[in-house]
């Protein structure tokens, strides 16, 4: 199997430099879904973070806060209700939010793609899979012989597994962990900076599990991509990600390094979370859930937005949304408890 | 020529169904969201749709009744004992002729044989039928399409414009517009073509919402797609077969009317096509020996009409 030339030469440079590049930086992010006689329902708030080359982010929460309109809207992918009010996202520099959309159509797959959560209906069912990667290619790469799509497709399933024969094969003969496999080989055809992974090992048993992790880690320190893994497994987090951004009804609850989220978290949302977590080294401690449900984004608190789900919140919480404190260098939660302590 | 693309056009429909048929296809186009890895539920689909088409004794006469309608009007010259265009001087003797061995329908009151006008007047409602269809596919196709995709104002702009063609009553405006126009082969193509494809246009938007929501348009749209490619190689596939059973169903309509607009005297005068028959029969009187030069040529226009039907509706 040859390797990929194209791949190398790319990431080359920025290899030698031992200073991580910023290729996408999120900037106070506020996204409303808005529909006729209603106010608009404000899905994600005043997000903000930053993606280093080579660097994997996991962005956690529970179903329905945010998360896949936040992944969504970086690459201006919302149905035409969701928009984005305000903030910016920066890729290598560009305002992905301003520039026109032929220029995005540029970027789109090109410089970051998206593997899509539950790959059976991401895929089109009459096309082969070999087709639907193929388009990619032909699409953003005009210039790439035509005689070589073919092979640069078996090297693609190659990469993620998947024998060439079944280049030629439907969605509906692949297994569940094979379409999510070749989902993965579909966003890597270009040769992205960054990854958008969305909730890609959902609905996959652990074994398959563990193959996607493995994968995409080692895609990320061979081809040094920037990974932006959505998810709601926090053992997946703990596992593979180097920071974590925890979400709670469409805002930052709590942003910082992966280690600092599991020994140190400072918001109750995160503690509570890792308290509903299995701990391997504790096997006796009970499980805690946190009672309630998400808010509605209809119906949103009008203090902070976890307050009427928190154990320790004060009268405060329940009338003043908590502003964004930052407790170090790359640590930020959005709490009246932590401004107290400070 | 007409022949040719008459021909190429048959073939195309050909393709078009074998798609249909396809097990893969089929199963979407039920709208079956086939999670497993296992595909047999798909291959089933095509049996158990072979299962009952084969069942259906109209389809299956119907299947059968198609061909040989296309056979007879490809190869008309080689088949019709007689040249029904040909203006050979006839004798007294040789109007309202009865069916013989020589004359199997009879002649009618030109002498001609009314046998070889069958088979040459299945050309003509069979390229009216097709053309007339293609026509009305391509609008309603496209409108649909344009209409289910982009939504919004362009959708209902459309979609209204598609009510009030569809309460107007087809045939009487035919009648108004072809008489107004001249009564050409032509015209009556366009005629037809152009007020057939209301019932196309709406099938083909709903399909086309469906196909829209499913998830790989989206992922097309993030791979960078423009909506001409997103229309014409994700949506478009998964729409054919629908267009393909519309088609089907215009083809059958289409020849009716060409009938019926002949039949009321509407037809181009000088080609001949089932409907024309008619109206010569009804309008010059045949004798009473030359009746089943009325009788047979409404069985056929029948047979046309029908044949390519139950064929639709077995599918």
């Amino acid at each position: 199997m040859p390797g990929r030339p194209t791949v190398e030469k790319d990431r080359g440079e920025a290899q030698i430099n031992p200073t991580k590049r910023t290729v996408l930086e999120v900037q106070n992010l506020s996204i409303n879904y808005i529909s006729e006689g209603k106010p608009p329902a404000r899905a994600v708030e005043n997000v903000s973070f930053t993606l280093k080359e080579g660097e994997l982010i996991g962005l956690v929460g529970e179903s329905g806060c945010g998360k896949t309109t936040l992944m969504l809207s970086l690459l201006r992918l919302l149905p035409s209700a969701g928009q984005i009010v305000d903030g910016k996202v920066f890729f290598n520099g560009k305002d992905l939010t301003t520039i026109s959309e032929k220029e995005l159509n540029k970027i789109r797959w090109k410089e970051i793609s998206i593997v899509f959560q539950g790959a059976m209906n991401a895929l089109n069912p009459v096309r082969t899979v070999g087709d639907q990667i193929a388009e990619a290619i032909t699409k953003h790469m005009p210039d790439f012989p035509k005689d070589k799509i073919q092979g640069r497709v078996i090297e693609l399933l190659d990469l993620v597994g998947i024998a060439a024969d079944h280049k030629e094969h439907y969605p509906h003969q692949y297994s569940g962990g094979m379409r999510q496999r070749a989902m993965i080989a579909m966003a890597l055809a270009c040769n992205p900076q960054v990854i958008i992974a969305d909730e890609p090992t959902t609905a996959l048993d652990v074994m398959i599990q563990a193959q996607i992790l493995e994968l995409l880690d080692n895609l990320r320190k061979k081809l040094g991509l920037a990974i932006v893994f959505v998810t709601h497994d926090l053992g997946v987090v703990a596992e593979i990600c180097d920071k974590v951004l925890v979400m709670y009804g469409g805002v930052t609850a709590e942003y910082a390094d992966v280690d600092t989220i599991y020994n140190s978290a400072r918001h109750p949302y995160t503690q509570e979370l890792l308290k509903a977590f299995p701990d391997l080294t504790k096997p006796k401690k009970k499980l805690s859930s946190i009672p309630g449900y998400p808010p509605r984004l209809d119906a949103l608190p009008d203090g902070c937005r976890f307050a009427p789900r928190c154990p320790v919140a004060i009268a405060r919480c329940h009338t003043e949304q908590p502003m964004l404190h930052k407790l170090g260098d790359m640590h930020i939660a959005s709490c009246h408890l932590v401004e107290a302590s400070k | 020529m007409l022949i040719a693309v008459a021909v190429i056009f048959a073939n195309l429909l050909a393709d078009l169904t074998y798609n249909y048929l396809d097990p893969r296809v089929n199963g979407v186009a039920n709208g079956e969201h086939n999670t497993g890895p296992n595909h047999k539920t798909n291959g089933c689909s095509f049996l158990e749709f072979w299962q009952t088409f084969s069942k259906t004794v109209s389809a299956l006469s119907a299947l059968a009744c198609l061909p040989v309608i296309i056979f007879l009007a490809i190869f008309a010259p080689w088949i019709a004992p007689y040249d029904s265009s040909s203006s050979a001087v006839f004798q007294v003797g040789d109007i309202y002729n009865p069916p013989s061995a020589s004359h199997w329908f009879g002649t009618d009151d030109a002498g001609q044989d009314v046998f070889s006008n069958f088979i040459f007047g299945a050309r003509i409602s069979l390229i009216v039928g097709f053309f007339a269809a293609f026509i009305s596919i391509i609008i309603g196709g496209v409108l649909g399409l344009v209409a289910g995709f982009f939504g919004g104002r362009w959708e209902n702009f459309i979609m209204r414009f598609t009510d009030i063609f569809l309460v107007i009553p087809d045939l009487p405006l035919m009648v108004v517009i072809v008489a107004l126009t001249k009564p050409s082969l032509l015209n009556i193509i366009f005629v037809i073509g152009l007020l057939g494809w209301t019932t196309t246009a709406r099938v083909v938007r709903s399909q086309t919402l469906a196909v829209k929501s499913r998830k790989f348009v989206l992922r097309a749209r993030a791979v960078g797609a423009g909506n001409g490619h997103i229309i014409s190689r994700h949506i478009l596939p998964l729409v054919m077969p629908i267009l393909v059973v519309q088609a089907v169903l215009v083809v059958s309509l289409a020849i009716l009317n060409e009938s019926a607009l002949s039949f009321i005297g509407l037809g181009d005068p000088t080609t001949l096509s089932w409907g024309q028959m008619l109206n010569y029969a009804f309008g010059r009187g045949p004798c009473p020996l030359g009746m089943v030069g009325v009788v047979l040529p409404r069985d056929r226009h029948c047979m046309g009409g029908v044949g390519v039907d139950p064929a639709r509706a077995g599918a």
